[in-house]
């Protein structure tokens, strides 16, 4: 056992000579702070990647008809867009604050496997390229079509496309095996690395919320793996699991993803919530209302959310039982849903709330991330979602659910922490204007896509009637502003990595936690002794 | 310090071995799916090849007052240089009555190929009130090189269809059958 030599004398060692120098720092690294600085580097890379295929999606549908973009290329930066964010930029943002944060919290010295974490983060880079390669590969002689089946590949099309198509498949295989390594790290950190004094039931929610999601995670990218292998069977070994022609059924394929893809939702947006649970008590300087509801919610939403993934799928042709039981579930988990907003709520309540960005966002969560609930609520109604079923209502719906929940909640926690990681203040004033362009110019590019899509359009189609265009030409421009808003938050965080006003060990007055006994910036080997709680 | 490697190890494998055990649960999907279709009665593939040959004893009187159209539809997979088209896109027929509807199949290319229609219905409901008495669905069909044929479709409406369903369509996939396989 290798990893038992890192004993005391080894650490101080380390101290000594401080970190290795040039990229043997970055590519050999076990250190859970470069780590989860690698992590959010590459998901803010991911971010303007994914960000550039939405602004041509949205350049295509400023006007109707066939301005740009192939219907084919349409639907595969569609894929892409999909793809990149959600697994490029989502989630390894959220287990780069995973890596920085859970270790600093809960009084560890670092991450309990960390050849594992260089190893579930260096797969990350192979994997994006695999995915750009899917993209890029059609345009070459001989490349095959265009991946044109959006991010669920569904069969028989998935079947069909060219060799583009196994490029994804293999990328996703890569990113499921980095994300189920990063989650079995983080649980054994959180039940074996904890400092004597903190219990699992004072952890800080965050540090929960990453528990709850890296159960998830392990619980269903294995699926996922499993119906990715069967693709790959049925495209090249003449297997028949989803080709109707030998006997396979294509629903299947549908059930084994969304038995995945469902609770994908809440791997985006409990670490998210887990964030406004830091954010929240800090700028409204009360503890946090119900810490053991919270906890209770969580485990609630994990356990309903993977039983309920077929309202996805209400069209296949269910029979009446099914898609009534798949509707009642998805209705009941507004429940826990709600519980930890209103919890958010309550903390704020009578609290000498002051409004720093990190709060901006949070409060920004709460509003938006509960419109988006209720449309969810309204989709999962079989009858209405016969009607809504793959409209722009759907794409309004799950923009509103996902970008406030996930990508709001990860700005807000890098602001809140950037002083911290850093050793600098970030600009509060360029901060808050990007505050206020991002959020409303999220709400002009989205808002208008409820209108048309309740009056019909469908998504993922290249042209649209002519009808729909002054909504579209409102949500372009919008995009177009939203989009650029992100260069303004590079531009901050650059600024802030390069210089600014020293930061406190406590950056924030009302702030509580482990991780701000430590200096901003934390030295690089931190609570090598585990820390003792005060008793407040 | 070793104590608390033992422990790591220990939910290190538990953790390896639930995400394993996970994988293979995707797999067990497989058969576990045609059990959960037939108990929450979604409709398989399987199943629907054969649909309606158990209706057949169900229609038993000709219903002289009432109408349904039935439109046909046909789908053919790009990996498969066939053609098949119904003689008639739509007919109205009384439940009840027996119908014969010919397809015309084309091989376009030079090699035998089997094929596979696959029927589904639409509006789903419709499904077991549609029987087919005869169809060039119930097997797989093999053109040689070139060939044109008439693929034949008998059929009745029961008349126990529901009375707010006065349309509806009979659509077939057609696939190639791996070579593979």
């Amino acid at each position: 056992m290798s990893t038992a030599t890192i004993d005391l004398e080894h650490h101080e060692d380390h101290e000594h000579h401080g970190p290795p120098k040039g990229f043997k720092r970055w590519l050999f690294s076990t250190n859970h702070k470069d780590i989860g600085t690698m992590y959010l580097i590459f998901a803010l890379t991911m971010l303007f990647a994914g960000g550039v295929s939405a602004m041509a999606i949205r350049a295509e549908l400023f006007l109707p008809g066939l301005q740009l973009l192939e219907p084919d290329l349409y639907n595969n930066l569609v894929t892409n867009h999909a793809l990149i964010m959600i697994f490029g930029a989502v989630m390894p943002a959220a287990a780069g604050l995973a890596n920085w944060m859970i270790p600093l919290m809960i009084g560890a010295p670092d991450m309990a496997l960390p050849r594992l974490n260089n190893l579930s983060f260096w797969i990350l880079p192979a994997a994006a390229t695999m995915l750009i390669l899917s993209f890029v590969v059609p345009f070459f002689p001989g490349g095959g079509t265009q991946i044109n089946t959006g991010w669920t590949i569904y069969p028989p099309l998935s079947i069909q496309v060219g060799m583009s198509m196994d490029f994804l498949l293999f990328a996703l295989h890569m990113l499921g095996i980095s994300s189920v390594l990063a989650s079995i790290n983080i649980i054994v950190t959180i039940f074996n690395m904890r400092a004597p004094d903190v219990k699992l039931t004072q952890m800080p929610i965050f540090v929960w919320t990453w528990l709850v999601t890296a159960f998830l995670l392990i619980l269903v990218i294995p699926v996922l793996a499993g119906g990715v292998t069967m693709l790959i069977f049925d495209r090249h070994f003449g297997t028949s699991f989803f080709s109707a022609g030998g006997g396979g059924d294509p629903v299947l394929f549908q059930h084994l993803f969304w038995f995945f893809g469902h609770p994908e939702v809440y791997i985006l947006i409990l670490p998210s919530m887990g964030v406004l649970a830091s954010v929240v008590p800090t700028f409204s300087r009360k503890p946090l209302f119900g810490y053991a509801s919270m906890v209770g919610a969580m485990i609630a939403i994990m356990i309903i959310g993977m039983v309920v993934w077929a309202h996805h799928q209400y069209t296949i042709g269910m029979s009446l039982g099914a898609v009534s039981y798949f509707m009642i579930g998805t209705i009941i988990i507004s429940i826990p849903v709600g519980l930890m907003v209103f919890n958010y709520m309550a903390t704020m309540w009578r609290g000498a709330m002051t409004f720093e960005t990190p709060m901006l966002f949070a409060i920004g969560i709460l509003l938006m991330f509960s419109f988006g609930g209720l449309t969810g609520i309204m989709l999962a109604v079989v009858p209405a979602d016969m009607q809504y079923h793959d409209s722009m209502f759907v794409v309004a719906h799950f923009h509103y659910v996902l970008m406030p929940g996930a990508v709001f909640g990860l700005f807000a926690g890098v602001f809140y922490w950037l002083p911290k990681w850093t050793g600098h203040m970030y600009d509060e004033k360029l901060a808050k204007i990007f505050f206020w362009v991002n959020v409303i110019s999220f709400n002009v590019t989205f808002f208008p896509q409820h209108f048309i899509g309740l009056a019909g359009m469908p998504r993922r189609i290249v042209d649209y009637h002519a009808m729909f265009t002054e909504f579209n030409v409102i949500s372009s421009l919008g995009a177009i502003v939203f989009g650029l808003s992100h260069l303004l938050l590079l531009y901050i965080i650059i600024k802030t990595i390069r210089g600014g006003k020293q930061a406190e060990d406590k950056v924030w007055e009302g702030a509580k936690g482990l991780e701000w006994e430590l200096s901003s910036p934390p030295p690089f080997h931190s609570w090598t002794t585990p820390p003792k709680l005060a008793v407040s | 310090m070793s104590d608390v490697e033992r422990r790591k190890r220990r939910t290190l494998l538990l953790l390896v071995g639930l995400a394993i055990g996970m994988f293979g649960f995707g797999f067990a999907m497989v058969p576990l799916y045609g059990l959960l279709c037939k108990v929450t009665g979604v409709q398989s593939v399987e199943q629907r090849v054969t649909i309606g040959t158990g209706a057949r004893t169900v229609a038993t009187g000709v219903v002289q007052d009432r109408w349904v159209t039935v439109k046909f539809d046909t789908t053919i997979h790009p990996d498969l240089p066939w053609r098949l088209d119904p003689m008639q896109r739509k007919l109205r027929v009384h439940p009840g009555e027996t119908y014969l509807v010919k397809f015309i199949a084309e091989n376009r290319s030079g090699q035998e190929i089997t094929g596979q229609a696959i029927p589904s219905i639409a509006p789903w409901q419709a499904t077991g009130f549609f029987a087919k008495l005869e169809c060039f669905c119930f097997n797989r069909q093999t053109l040689a090189g070139g060939e044109i044929t008439e693929m034949p479709l008998r059929f009745s409406v029961s008349p126990d269809l529901p009375a707010d369903i006065n349309s509806l369509t009979l659509s077939y996939s057609v696939l190639r059958v791996s070579d593979r396989s």
